[in-house]
């Protein structure tokens, strides 16, 4: 099998919200550079972001980078790295300003200022009460980014490869990083991307769960391609749930469904929740509401012939609220749930919704490697295949977009930095190059394999059973054993269609390969961590004053670094001091 | 099927991944109740469809949003029968 090798200063690898943004920097640098992308840019996922960016603005009240810095470390349950969670917070206006520059329509006051709305867990004062810090365009906040951010790139000379699927990391004897191997879908062709400098930008990887609120592009391969090459994965165990996806299909219903008034009811037809969060009820925070539905179907009071989902009830809201305030909700629980709203409660059970882990970062985009995190020369990572890492355990809402622009910009901007002092490219490692063609060629002559559906739902219903909202000793322990013997079976996916063509076949089988290394590291990483801490919830971790929630400092306050090879786990510390503040110090989370 | 009509098939078939996960599950129930043979007149439509931006699309197929044109109607008709009824387990 044959290739073609392409130079270029810079490749990225990703067209959404974290590629993009990197990519304005090196091209407004004058450096050649590409992006490929499996999609056209702006169908990219981060067009599904309806919520907003936070930024502490202050236009409709005060506000301060401090009180969203101490917010969002709490959130992380303390996991969260506080070097990048105060760089992430102080640069937030000046990435939204510079957005607002590009073109971004964000919605305004009647002074012309940015309009904010609250979210969950955006406080002002250190966590004294709610306040307005989400910056939206309606509700196509991904979308008009994308746009704004794709039209400036055009402006500045990036190169697209649109259609494209990277397929591995080149990385040589002495760990450098020189670029990709990537697929040109329309032709099948093979072509090394030779670079200097290479940032991965390739978003998240939700589709490891069977019921996932992200689409079917969020396939992990940067995560895949990266742990491929001998980069270890951080914090994989933690992955944030939402209480109400559509049972079955996944598709988000959102918050504002219980703040109109539904209601959660198990197979009794009891509001459940009431037991729970007597005070909040419906709208405690999302990990409390989804802990309390998979109780109520673990203890069989679960709805439906298999009793694995519960009712949200919007049945005793007038219609004319429903069709007037929740637009879209009729619509989506008609056409997933097959049920019309305004008459019967929709199937609902918590769904997989963001990765919090991912491939390690610091806070200037360079991907890290070991316990003391050093660099590896020619590599950077940005958005949701990263880890800075500014979510830690628990992600507040509107922070992934926020972390899109920051770290897309770092790590672009360390980028231009490295490239102004380098040579020549070094010469091209083949060796990585003949791994890339011997994976095509296993799948290309593959006989007697296995089926790829199948085995992808494999390890779907393997997730989902073992490393769900809830997580139990003995079922962890499992599901090691069942994911590795998945994996066995992903080695050897065959296809039937051996065309060259826009192979759909051929390209979920390489996504494939990707999501079991993103499911691998899950599984063994959350059977390994004893403790509970934000979305990682095990059964077993007792909660009193030393291990407050069941979070467990003493022992692990750490991340956890999973190795492909041998499945090996290490842990580093948690960065606790932060650039210039004092630390944020350990305390119960509490709301 | 011929080969070159397979390739097209095969692009606007990953031109049915998009960007919202309520697409991409009404647009893979469209394929496995309409098998990969669809006639000219459907496979025009499609490709004039998915030119569409996500949001924009989702509201034709939810009915939120309607439009003048008979062949696009018909085809948006397709997709929003092929969204009833399916069972689950069916999601990649
Ligand atoms: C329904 C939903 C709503 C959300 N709402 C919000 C919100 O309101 N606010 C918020 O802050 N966050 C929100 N999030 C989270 C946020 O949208 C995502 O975390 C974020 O958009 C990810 O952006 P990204 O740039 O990292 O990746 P993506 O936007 O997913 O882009 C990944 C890119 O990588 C490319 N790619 C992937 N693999 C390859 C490959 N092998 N070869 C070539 N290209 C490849 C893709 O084509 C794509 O261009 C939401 C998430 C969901 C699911």
């Amino acid at each position: 099998m044959s290739y073609t090798v392409r130079k270029f200063d810079a490749v990225i690898v990703g067209a959404g919200g974290a590629g993009l943004r990197a990519a304005i920097q090196l091209s407004e640098a004058g450096y050649k550079t590409a992006v490929l992308t499996k999609v056209f840019p702006t169908r990219s996922h981060t067009v599904a972001a309806q919520g907003g960016v936070a930024a502490s603005l202050g236009n409709s009240e005060e506000d301060h980078w401090h009180w969203h810095m101490y917010d969002t470390v709490k959130g992380s349950d303390w996991l969260g790295d506080q070097d990048a969670i105060e760089f992430m917070c102080r640069k937030a206006n000046e990435v939204v300003v510079e957005l607002e520059h590009y073109g971004m329509p964000f919605d305004r006051l009647d002074n012309g200022k940015i309009y904010q709305r609250p979210f969950g867990g955006h406080m002002s004062n250190f966590g004294e009460k709610p306040v307005r810090r989400s910056c939206a365009a309606a509700d196509r906040t991904g979308h008009a980014m994308l746009h704004a951010m794709y039209q400036r790139n055009v402006k500045v000379n990036t190169q697209f490869f649109v259609e494209w699927m990277a397929l591995d990391l080149i990385r040589d004897p002495e760990g450098d990083v020189q670029g990709v191997t990537a697929m040109d879908m329309e032709t099948g062709e093979i072509v090394a991307f030779h670079s200097k400098a290479t940032i991965f930008a390739t978003g998240g990887a939700g589709r490891i769960y069977y019921s996932s609120t992200n689409a079917f592009i969020n396939t992990g391969d940067g995560v895949g391609m990266a742990a491929r090459a001998g980069i270890p994965l951080e914090d994989m165990e933690f992955w944030q749930f939402h209480p109400t996806g559509v049972a079955g299909a996944g598709v988000l219903i959102t918050e504002g469904v219980r703040g109109e008034g539904g209601i959660l009811r198990n197979s009794n037809g009891e509001r459940f929740m009431e037991r729970y969060a007597p005070n909040a009820k419906d709208l405690a925070s999302r990990d409390v509401v989804s802990r309390a539905m998979v109780t109520e179907i673990n203890e069989g009071r679960g709805c439906g012939p298999n009793k694995d989902f519960v009712l949200l009830d919007i049945t005793h809201l007038p219609p004319e609220t429903i069709m007037k305030r929740l637009p879209g909700i009729h619509e989506i629980a008609l056409q997933f749930a097959g049920v019309d709203a305004l008459k019967e409660p929709i199937p609902v059970v918590p769904t997989c919704h963001y990765q919090m882990g991912g491939i390690p970062t610091n806070y200037r985009g360079e991907v890290v490697i070991g316990v003391d995190s050093t660099p590896v020369k020619g590599f950077y990572a940005a958005g949701e295949c990263a880890c800075a890492s500014v979510h830690g355990a628990n992600r507040l809402g509107t922070n992934s977009l926020l972390d899109l622009l920051v770290f897309g910009k770092s790590a672009g901007e360390t980028a231009v930095e490295d490239l102004k002092k380098s040579g020549a490219h070094k010469p091209l490692d083949t060796a990585s190059i003949d791994a890339t063609l011997a994976r095509v060629n296993r799948l290309n002559t593959q006989t007697g394999g296995s089926n790829v559906h199948e085995t992808r739902l494999a390890m779907q219903r393997t997730m989902q059973k073992h490393a769900g909202v809830f997580r139990f000793n003995e079922l962890l322990k499992e599901g090691v054993t069942k994911i590795l013997e998945v994996a066995d079976d992903v080695a050897r996916t065959e296809i039937k269609d051996k065309s060259q063509v826009f192979n759909t076949a051929r390209i979920e089988a390489f996504e494939l390969d990707n999501l079991i290394e993103v499911a691998k590291a899950t599984m063994i990483s959350a059977e390994a961590r004893k403790e509970s801490r934000g979305a990682h919830v095990r059964d077993d971790a007792i909660d009193n004053d030393v291990t407050p929630n069941g979070r467990d400092d003493q022992n692990w306050l750490k991340h956890t670094l999973w190795h492909r090879d041998g499945n090996r786990l290490e842990y580093k510390p948690v960065k606790m001091k932060p650039l210039t503040v004092d630390t944020i110090e350990l305390k119960k989370r509490a709301y | 099927m011929d080969s070159e009509k397979q390739a097209r098939i095969g692009r606007l078939k990953w031109h049915c991944r998009r960007a919202l996960l309520e697409l991409d599950i009404v647009f893979q129930r469209f394929w496995m109740q309409q098998g990969d043979d669809i006639d000219a007149g459907s496979e025009a439509a499609l490709t004039r469809l998915l030119a569409f931006e996500d949001h924009d699309l989702w509201d034709l197929v939810n009915g939120r949003a309607t439009i003048d044109d008979e062949e696009l109607e018909k085809c948006i008709g397709m997709l929003r029968t092929a969204g009833f009824g399916a069972e689950s387990g069916v999601f990649g």
